[in-house]
This record gives C-alpha cells, structure tokens and sequence, in this order.
C-alpha cells in the first residue's frame, strides 16, 4: 500500500513521470515542515502580507433574526485576495522557492486560488502559469484580468466540460511535460500524496486560530463548525483542530446545483461512489463505467465531481457530516448575509451559510456555530444579478 | 509460452494504438485486424475515459468521439471477443484505473481473461500502487505492463525487476502525442534495464517518422505508435482502414 492514506482513500494514482517529483516533495515538505526558520518565514508572511489572524465575527443579528445558536463567522473573506486560498498559496509556494523551483502552475475555478498563486507568484519572484476552464474564464473574467495583472499567464481549458476538473487535467498534463523547474501548486485538499495532508497544514491555521478565537470569547468549544465543500480545502482546514473534540459536530456544505436528484448537482459525498481519479482514492461522481461526472454548481469554486481524501475518510467514519446545498438556497443565503450582516460573502461560503439558516434555529440559544466564510463576494455578484433575471455584466 | 511473449520471440514488434469505438467498435475492429495484416505484432486497445490525465490532445479527442458514440466498457469486452474468433495477435487493454475500478477490478480481469486480452497498461497507477490490481490480474494471468518514463531514474531496476509482459518506456516528458525531436536519452534507459531483466521493453510517446522507428527499435525490442494512427482515424473516419494499414506497413519495414 502506498503513502498518505486516510483509511482506505488517498495514495498517489498518477504517471510514473510524476513519481519521483512527488517523492521529492514530501521529503522536501517533511524537512520544512518541522524548520524553524521556514515556519517563522511563512508565519510573518501570513500575518504581515496576508493579514491573519482572520476576525472571528459574531454575527448578532443573524443570531437574533434566526432565534436559536450564537452564529460566528471565521473571516477567510477578510484575507488579502480575498480568500482561505493564500494561507496554502504562500505556503507551497515559499516550499517552491526552498526548492529552487523557478515557475509555479496551478488549476482554477472560480479564479480564487488563481489570484492567490498569481500574488504569491508576484510576491515571491516566480513564473506563474495558471489553468482555467473556459467556462470559468467567462463566468469569471475579472478574476482572469486580475491574474493576468498580477504578472500571471491564463490558459482557458478547452478540453472535457471546460470548467474545474479539465482545469485540474491540463494542469497535471503540463506538469508531467516541465516538472524539474516547476511546482504545481494544487488548490485543494486533493490529488496525490503529499498534497492532501500540505494542503490541510497550511490551511489548518484556520482552525488553530478559530479555536483560541472561541475559548477566549466564550469560554468554550463550539457545538458546530462549518464550512462549504467542493474539493475541501476551506472545510479541512476549519475542521482540522477540532477533529479530536468529539463533540463538536462537523458540517461540510456541498454544492447540490439543482439539486441532489437531479443531473445538475456537484454534490460528490451524496450523490458519488468510491474511484480513483486526480491522484486519489476518493469520493467521485461518475456514471455505471466510471466516467467522471459532467458536474454543476452556480459556483465555480464547488463545481468539482470529486471530494479530498480525509473527508471521504472523516464521511466513512462518521466524524463529520456532509449536506447538500441547492443553487437556490445558496443564492438566498447570498442576499440574506448581505442584508442582514452587511458581508458580501462569496457564493460558495453561502453554501454554508444557508445550512446555518436551516440548522442556528434549531438549536439551544447556549449553543454555538462557528461557519467559515471561505471568501469574499464581489466576484459573484454580477452572475447573483443575472440569476435573479438582472442583465448585469462585468 | 504467452503471446505477448511468443510476439517478442523472434523478432522486433510494432504495436499500434487505437481507442475503442472511435468512430465505432465495429470499425475498431476492423482497424487492428488491419493493423495486423499490415505486420504490427501487438495491439494496444484504448478503452474510452472522460478524463484520461496521460494523453495529448489527439487521443483525448478520440477518447470523447467514441464515449459520445456510445462505447461503453462491457461493449468493447464484447468487441474484443468477436475479433478474438478472427485472430491470435496479442491485445492489451490502454486504460485509467477508474474505470476498472468503477467495473469491478475481478469482474473486469475476468473478463479479460474470458475474451482473450493478455494485458493491461494503465498510466495512472504506478508502482506504488499495483497492489491495487496485482494480485487479481496474476489470478486471472493478465500481464501487466509497467511503464518507465524519463524522469524513474532511481527507480528504473525496481520497476524493471518486477516488470511482466513488456515495459513500456516513455520516451518524452510529458503526454502523448506526435514530437519531431525527442531529447530522452533512452538509450540509458534501456541499457539500466537490461541489465535486471529478460522483460521486452517496447518504446512509445512522440513516435511517428521511419527515422524515429528505426532508431528506437535498433535500441529496444519494439516502438509504440498510437496518436499518429489515431490522427488519420480523426481525419478519414470509417474509410481509415486503409490508411492505416498503409501507414503501419511503411512503418513496421523500419522495425528490424
């Protein structure tokens, strides 16, 4: 059996090209991860550039309109380029320049973490190339002009359905052809061993600061932590510290499209099986022949047919819980956010936002949620405008 | 004595690629039986994935010409098995792991075994992980074939030691597709693995002129052509099996 295995998920299902890179990146990860020197650079870069610790806001008045659990928001919003994406960014990204890498690639979907690698690529003197299928480059095109202005190359994926995973495909396909001086930079909590246990590191801040957040303003744990969930790197690292408290429920938000009954739906954990794809042993949505799954989501961000490795484990377990989100709930908790709290929340986190609606009301008035807000809105808002029947262009 | 081992006996083998129901099965199966009389000595049969991470843009689109015509896993199982009434020639299976997978890895190896395939070469599974398969296709006396690519290094002797059927040698970073140049020194290569082992090593990725079959097959004991036969599928369509035969019977004359 090979490495990075979460029960019977993970391990490194790719071409023997990549083999040896990915050997060397986790003897080269294991090192820094335990250097001083490294974990100091990286800790003032996410304090001093990326402006962490993020806020952990309590949202009165949603607490009060909804009239059951006090709601916090952990505010990834908040961080520089505007999402969870830089904490894992600078970190391979600092782990690139240690390994005398000179160019970094990386896949987008919603153009989130292509900005983030886009600045850290800025920030840290690196050749930057980013893959984003088309669809995305259309649904997205301030966040492609943004990457191009960061310095960044974008390469509009033509191939497969155009959006986040044919973005994935090409992004391994280039790394395969020009590995010795380029890092992949991937976004999620996915693909081969060692990303999906880097990824949730350097995201895991999340729920480091989130815990310290809560015990001091409240004296105590949380009864439930959330998050949105496409691949799951938001939602691994708002879980991470807290996997070990047993009784603080864990929920992650998946994209149900137009729903879980439906052929519109990325929601991979309800309505997957089991394969092997992007690397790893995981959760996949895909037909009877194991045809990866032509998924949909209003978000761009969740709209991926598969799920990273530890939540598949954390699913089979039955430490956490996975529920899907419709378009229309998530749109709904959109303008609800908005309203209520005066956060223009991106629309993937408005997936969690709306189980908190279903769920704080339900809940004891001494009970707590704590609900990740992965990133920042203003990206969506004109395809929010459009939804509702607007003609609003960026 | 196996068939692919009986095929790598006595001389040096051309293996032709061609992705399952592009444009149909009926005319896949026609395409290696013309392969054959034109004088390749094994073929390999792409079975169709949404996703196939190892493949150019040429392949890629036959992978989505026969999956929109229809293909399906238990459709080519049933195409190879009509096409074994008509021919000894050794076959092995091109795919990605999750489709195998999603079938049922013993389902699947025993219905190789029942159709006549003789091995499976998947490009997402490394040998880390062909304990995945391993033991069902040994069950089932499927060989399969590893590949070594231009970056295994350290791990060419380890790969090789355990090799079965042929190693495919990836010729070129990256994915498949037609190259003009290759830089690779495959020479090294293949030296470092003779040195562990009897296994044939056959080259593939990037190989399409005379030029190119001659020099790869004087070093191994056979190339692998695939995107420049799935080239001429793309253009004449239904009509390629002349076209085929044509171009692998200029090409096998280099395979000495």
């Amino acid at each position: 059996m090979s490495k990075g295995r979460f029960g019977i998920h993970g391990g490194q299902y790719v071409p023997e090209t990549l083999m040896n890179e990915l050997i060397k990146i986790e003897k080269e990860y294991e090192f820094y991860k335990n250097d001083e020197a490294f974990q100091k650079e990286l800790s003032t870069l996410l304090n001093e550039y990326a402006g962490r610790p993020s806020l952990l806001y309590y949202a009165e008045k949603m607490t009060k309109d909804l009239g059951g659990a006090k709601i916090y928001f952990k505010r990834e919003d908040l961080n520089h380029t505007g999402s969870h994406k830089i904490n894992n960014v600078l970190g391979q990204a600092l782990l690139a320049k240690k390994m005398g890498k000179k160019r970094i690639i990386a896949e987008t979907g919603a153009g989130q973490h292509g900005v983030a690698t886009a600045t850290a690529a800025a920030l840290l003197d690196l050749d930057c190339e980013i893959f984003m299928g088309k669809e995305d480059t259309v649904r997205q095109a301030l966040n492609v002009y943004r990457m191009e202005l960061l310095g960044a190359r974008v390469h509009p994926v033509t191939t497969g359905t155009m959006t986040l995973k044919d973005a994935v495909n090409d992004c391994m396909r280039e790394w395969t052809n020009r590995v010795d001086d380029t890092l992949y930079v991937l976004g999620s909590v996915m693909g081969p061993h060692p990303f999906p246990t880097m990824v949730r590191d350097f995201q895991s801040v999340i729920s480091r600061e989130a815990k310290e957040q809560i015990l001091a303003a409240e004296g105590k744990l949380p009864d439930v932590v959330m998050a949105c969930c496409g691949g799951g790197s938001n939602s691994m690292g708002m879980f991470y510290h807290f996997i070990k408290d047993k009784n603080v429920q864990l929920i992650g938000c998946e994209a149900a499209g137009h729903g879980i009954h439906t052929k519109e739906t990325a929601a991979t954990i309800a309505t997957g099986t089991e394969g092997i794809f992007h690397g790893m042993k995981s959760y996949f949505c895909q037909d009877e022949y194991g045809q990866i799954a032509p998924v949909y989501s209003i978000s761009a961000g969740l709209d991926y047919p598969g799920i990273g490795p530890e939540h598949a484990y954390l699913h089979d377990a039955g430490r956490a819980q996975y529920v899907p989100i419709t378009d229309d709930e998530a749109v709904k908790a959109f303008e609800y956010i908005a309203k209520q709290e005066g956060i223009i929340a991106a629309i993937e986190s408005c997936h969690a936002v709306a189980h908190v609606m279903k769920i704080a009301p339900k809940m004891k008035k001494d009970q707590i949620i704590i609900c990740c807000l992965s990133g920042r809105g203003d990206k969506d808002v004109a395809a929010i405008a459009r939804y509702r029947g607007g003609d609003l262009h960026e | 004595m196996s068939r692919i081992g009986k095929a790598f006996e006595k001389k040096k083998v051309f293996i032709g690629f061609v992705t399952a129901g592009d444009p149909s099965l009926d005319k896949t199966e026609e395409f290696i039986l013309e392969m054959e009389r034109a004088g390749a000595g094994l073929v390999e049969i792409g079975i169709p994935f949404s996703d196939p991470i190892a493949e150019g843009s040429v392949i890629q689109e036959a992978n989505i010409r026969a999956l929109n015509a229809g293909c399906t896993t238990d459709r080519v199982f049933d195409m190879v098995a009509s096409l074994r009434q008509k021919t000894e020639i050794p076959l092995v299976f091109l795919t990605y792991l999750n489709p195998i997978f999603r079938y049922g890895k013993e389902r699947f190896c025993k219905r190789c075994q029942a159709v006549g395939i003789d091995g499976l070469i998947i490009p997402d599974m490394p040998f880390e992980e062909k304990e995945e398969l391993a033991s069902i296709t040994k069950e089932y006396g499927i060989k399969l074939v590893s590949m070594i690519a231009p970056t295994s290094g350290d791990r060419i002797e380890m790969i090789a030691k355990e090799s079965e059927g042929f190693l495919y040698v990836v010729s070129s970073m990256g994915v498949t597709g037609v190259r003009n140049e290759i830089k690779t020194n495959v020479g090294e290569i293949v030296e470092r693995i003779r040195r562990v082992t009897n296994t044939p090593v056959a080259i593939g990725f990037g190989i399409h002129t005379k030029e190119q079959v001659k020099e790869y097959c004087t070093l191994a004991d056979g190339i692998i052509i695939g995107s420049a036969i799935t080239k001429l599928i793309a253009r004449y369509g239904e009509d390629a099996g002349k076209e085929i035969y044509t171009y692998v019977n200029e090409r096998q004359q280099f395979c000495s």
